[in-house]
Parts: C-alpha cells; sequence; structure tokens
C-alpha cells in the first residue's frame, strides 16, 4: 500500500536523484575499469621495484615511487607542524571577526585557488634559484607544502573551530592553563579533522603534476639525498604519454599505482578517523 | 469535547506552590549554614559591548550555602555565576566593573591568579562537558595541571572524587572506558567529580539538571544537597520547584528595561512566602516570567 500512496513528485524526485548519483559513478567506474582493463596485466612486484628503462617503456617505477614518497614526506613534514599551528592561531588566537584573523583567511581562501602551475614557478624562482636548492626533491616538497597549507589550514581550523564552547568553557572552568586545554583538550579532539585536512592535502601533492615539473625535476634515477632530482608517478604518467612514443602501457600501468595509492591511503584515513570518533579516546 | 471538565484537578500555580511547602525537608528540619561572608558583589556590572547585561548587584553570599539565582532567561544570572570564576573574560566584549570579593579578596583585580581562583570555584554546565577520554583521564587531567603528580594520590584522588558522588561503584571496572559512553545523568555526576576533585571551596551550577531525565535529576539534586555546608554553593535554576527544594537563600533577577537586576534577595523560605517585590511574587506564583 506503502507504494502506491507515492505521489508522482516523489517518484521523479527519487528517479532524478538516483539518475544525478548514477553520473556521478559512471566517469569513476569508466576511469577506473579503463585502468584496470589496460593496466593490470603490465602490474607485477617487478614494474614496482624494477628501474625503468629505455625511458620508461620498460622496467619499472621502483625510483619513482621512493621519490614521489620523499616529495610527499618533505610536503607534510613540512605543512604539518606549520598547519596545524597556524589553525590553532586562527580558532584560538584571534576573535572570528578581528582583521588579522580576517585578512590571513582571506589570503589562505586566495591561495587555495591559485593555479598549481603558478606555484610551480614560484618554487622554481624562489626554492631552486633564490635558495639555490635547484632541482630537487625538497625543493619539489617545499613547493608542494606551500600549496597545500591553504585546504589543510581551513579543515584544520574548523576541526578546532567545531570542538564544543562547552569544552572550552570546561576547560578554562577546571583552572587549566591555555596550553593544558590545547595539549590535553583541543588537540586530541581535533585529531580526526587533523587527518581528514592531511589525507586531503596528502591526495592532491601526490596527485600533482604542474607545480613539480619546475621544481623537482624528471631525473627518473634512485635519488640518493634530498638534494637530487626525483621524478614523481604523476610526472612519470604525464611524460610516458605525452612525449614517449610506446609508453602507453606502463603509463597506464604506473597511472592504477598512484590510483590504486590514493584510495588506499583514503581508507585508511577514513578508517583511523571512524574508529578515533567512536572510540574516543588519547592512546596511553 | 470538554476539556475542563476531564482535567478537573488543575490548580492555579501558586495554588500549587502552596501545596509544596509541606515536603520541604531541608529548609525547616536543617538549620542554615553558617553566616560567614565568603562571596561579596559590591556594585557589580556586566556590559557585553554596549549592552549592560547586569547593573550594579550587590550580594552577599554566606560560606556553605546553597544560594539559588532565579529569574527568566537574559536577565543575567549566568553572567554574574561566570563573573564569580571570571570565566566572562573567555567572552569576547564581556566587561565587568564594581567589586568581587571571595573571602575579601577582590578577584576582578588584574593582578588576581585565574587558574589558582578556578581551580578554587568549580564550575557545572546544563550540559554535561565531559572530555572525549577515559573516566579516569577527565579527572586525571586537571588533576595534573594542578600539581598532584603522584600515581597513588592521583588515584586515591579519583576514588575518593567518585565515591562523593555515588559513581564509584557503577565505573570502577571501567574506569578507562570511554566517558561519552556513560549516560546523561553519569555525565553530570562525572562533571561534578572532576570539579570536586580538585577540592574546590566553592562550587556553580548553571542549571545542572535540565538537560537530565527526572530520575538523573533527582540523584544530581540528592548530590548537591549533600554537598550543603561543604562547600558554597551557587545554582542558577528555572525550576522554582528545584529552587525551594534546595535553596537557604534565593536572589531574583528581572530584566528591567533591558538591564539584568538583582530584584530580590533573602531567606528561600521568606522570597516564597512573603516576597517583598510585585514582580518576585508575581514570578513565584507563576503569573509571570
Amino acid at each position: 500500500m506503502l507504494a502506491s500512496s507515492k505521489t508522482i513528485g516523489e517518484k521523479s524526485t527519487t528517479l532524478l536523484v538516483w539518475t544525478a548519483a548514477t553520473f556521478i559513478a559512471i566517469p569513476f567506474c569508466w576511469l577506473v575499469g579503463d585502468l584496470l582493463w589496460h593496466g593490470w596485466h603490465h602490474l607485477s612486484l617487478n614494474f614496482v621495484l624494477a628501474v625503468p628503462q629505455n625511458a620508461g617503456r620498460e622496467g619499472g617505477i621502483g625510483p619513482i615511487l621512493v621519490s614521489t614518497g620523499l616529495i610527499v614526506g618533505v610536503c607534510m613534514a613540512v605543512a604539518l607542524p606549520i598547519g596545524v599551528g597556524a589553525a590553532l592561531f586562527l580558532s584560538e588566537y584571534t576573535p572570528h571577526d578581528q582583521v588579522s584573523g580576517r585578512l590571513v583567511r582571506g589570503s589562505l581562501d586566495v591561495l587555495a585557488g591559485v593555479p598549481s602551475i603558478i606555484f610551480g614557478l614560484f618554487g622554481n624562482a624562489f626554492f631552486c634559484q633564490t635558495l639555490e636548492l635547484g632541482f630537487s626533491i625538497l625543493s619539489g616538497g617545499l613547493t608542494l607544502a606551500c600549496m597545500v597549507l591553504p585546504i589543510l589550514i581551513r579543515t584544520v581550523e574548523e576541526s578546532f573551530r567545531a570542538i564544543a564552547r562547552d569544552q572550552r568553557l570546561s576547560a578554562a572552568a577546571l583552572g587549566l592553563s591555555k596550553k593544558c586545554s590545547i595539549q590535553y583538550i583541543l588537540l586530541p579532539a581535533a585529531i580526526p579533522g587533523i587527518l581528514v585536512g592531511s589525507i586531503l592535502g596528502l591526495g592532491r601533492a601526490m596527485a600533482e603534476t604542474a607545480a613539480l615539473i619546475f621544481t623537482s625535476g624528471y631525473v627518473d634515477r634512485m635519488p640518493t639525498s634530498l638534494l637530487d632530482s626525483g621524478r614523481a608517478l604523476s610526472i612519470h604518467i604525464y611524460d610516458l604519454a605525452m612525449n614517449v612514443a610506446g609508453g602507453n602501457p606502463n603509463a597506464y600501468a604506473t597511472a592504477l599505482v598512484l590510483v590504486g595509492l590514493l584510495m588506499m591511503i583514503n581508507l585508511i584515513a577514513s578508517r583511523i578517523a571512524e574508529q578515533w570518533t567512536t572510540k574516543n579516546q588519547l592512546p596511553t | 469535547m470538554d476539556n475542563k471538565k476531564s482535567t478537573p484537578d488543575i490548580k492555579p500555580p501558586h495554588e500549587l506552590l502552596s501545596g509544596i511547602q509541606s515536603w520541604r525537608p531541608y529548609q525547616s528540619t536543617q538549620p542554615c549554614c553558617e553566616p560567614i561572608l565568603h562571596i561579596h558583589a559590591k556594585d557589580l556590572s556586566i556590559r557585553y559591548h554596549q549592552r549592560m547585561a547586569l547593573q550594579q548587584v550587590n550580594l552577599a553570599i554566606n560560606q556553605g550555602c546553597i544560594t539559588a539565582l532565579v529569574g527568566p532567561s537574559g536577565c543575567g544570572k549566568t553572567s554574574f555565576l561566570m563573573s564569580i570564576n571570571r570565566l566572562t573574560d573567555l567572552i569576547p566584549g564581556c566587561q565587568v566593573s564594581g567589586q568581587l570579593e571571595l573571602k575579601g579578596t577582590n578577584i576582578l583585580a588584574a593582578s588576581a591568579n585565574l587558574l589558582q581562583l578556578r581551580r578554587k570555584v568549580g564550575m557545572i554546565f546544563q550540559k554535561p562537558a565531559v572530555f572525549p577520554f577515559s573516566i579516569k583521564r577527565n579527572l586525571e587531567i586537571p588533576l595534573r595541571e594542578h600539581g598532584w603528580k603522584d600515581k597513588t594520590t592521583l588515584s586515591s584522588r579519583i576514588e575518593s572524587a567518585l565515591s562523593q558522588v555515588g559513581l564509584w561503584n557503577e565505573v570502577k571496572d571501567r574506569l578507562d572506558q570511554p566517558a561519552q559512553a556513560l549516560s546523561g545523568g553519569q555525565q553530570q555526576r562525572l562533571c561534578l567529580a572532576r570539579a570536586l576533585v580538585l577540592s574546590p571551596e566553592i562550587l556553580l551550577l548553571d542549571e545542572p539538571c535540565s538537560a537530565l531525565d527526572p530520575l538523573s535529576s533527582g540523584i544530581v539534586e540528592d548530590l548537591i544537597m549533600d554537598l550543603r555546608g561543604q562547600l558554597t554553593i551557587v545554582i542558577v535554576t528555572h525550576n522554582l520547584a528545584q529552587a525551594r527544594r534546595m535553596a537557604d537563600h534565593v536572589a531574583v533577577f528581572w530584566s528591567i528595561k533591558g538591564k539584568g537586576q538583582l530584584l530580590e534577595y533573602g531567606p528561600a523560605q521568606s522570597i516564597f512566602d512573603s516576597p517583598q517585590h510585585e514582580l518576585t511574587a508575581a514570578y513565584i506564583s507563576g503569573a509571570r516570567g
């Protein structure tokens, strides 16, 4: 009886919502399916570990994975402390309507919208040339840090702001110092938000191409230090697909690795955040 | 349908209240607390930006008493309460002027040590605000911050605070479990334990029972009554029956032309039985407010 009582309007709304959802799901499935179709049979443990040969047409992506890891590592190591610090400053030390806070927030919003190629050029001018770091993993990581900071800071700031006023007042009413309440109450409570912000930043950093071309460079050798040039996964894909004839099979396989990694990181992060919010406990 | 016919027992509020007088054990059987001055507000005014929230309040609260602050919403009761532990400092645009003395020391002075003040003046809020950690850690954080580091002292203080609020037997086997898994009433009792664990001299309560079910509310109310004589208790409540049951003294606040003022203050019995101000009379009879 319930079904027949539905009006036409209600049915068409349901249909519309389902259609929209399908349209979103189709490109995603297509993309992953295409990658799997073309890339899966090139994928092997050897491909993941081996050194690229013949400009990447043959061999694997071992050094490229290492370079990507190092670049992203440098990026997060720099961005996370600065990002959490800046978010704390914005949420705890500047009232919402104060000029300084508004200025910082406004500039962050502008920065978040700047195209990554601009960050690439800035990184090249500042880190590679002015600071004389050259085309290196360090330059690339630092450039990426500048790029992910805005998104990281705003996400973490929101998670600090989302902590209930009652919790802050209760902490203050117990005579806890600001340092203590940040350390024991605010930071632990904001962990899921910090994690989500980091993942968003990490995802953006790992998938970045334009900002890295001019900063970390093209070299596909195994890096021996942070001052070596290193090729990131996304640049490897770009290079194989655009510049190397016959590079497509390995480009597909590399793209599959990159998408797989991103999905894995997202999954792990959401699991951790979920567990944290349900358990709500500090590790002792 | 005649509604009046089906509910013939409804009486006007003042008649209901006069019926309650017979069950006021704490008022009639126990002597009132010692008349030692503990909290003394002199010409205390509180502003939020340009708006005057509370104007020139003079109020002397005795040690060991339960003093209830009653009145309609927006008349400055909570602002007054929060000025006693200077939580008003945390509210943007809030300015407190006049004098507020705790045992003769003006706590509004710039030199006042806020962390020490707040250790001595505990506060419980309307909604139980447990920290999102284990039950034990909720009590440990304030203790450690105020210098108790020794493990045996910590556990004995935690046990005695939890026993004081009747939680020890309920939670002693799960101290490491998250505090948020407790029921609302248990959480509020944990908040009470968290305030008591620092051995405060004053306890401020901002509608501590209003978010709880009647049963939990009754338990928390009894606990507060048990603390009478040990601590100076100031409670904001909208529940007049609760004020009547618990309080030794009652302060009636009222908003006149948008400014909160202290309308009347005195022993609970006389406020409820023979209010001096006509607004008080109208308020406690349920006709106003």
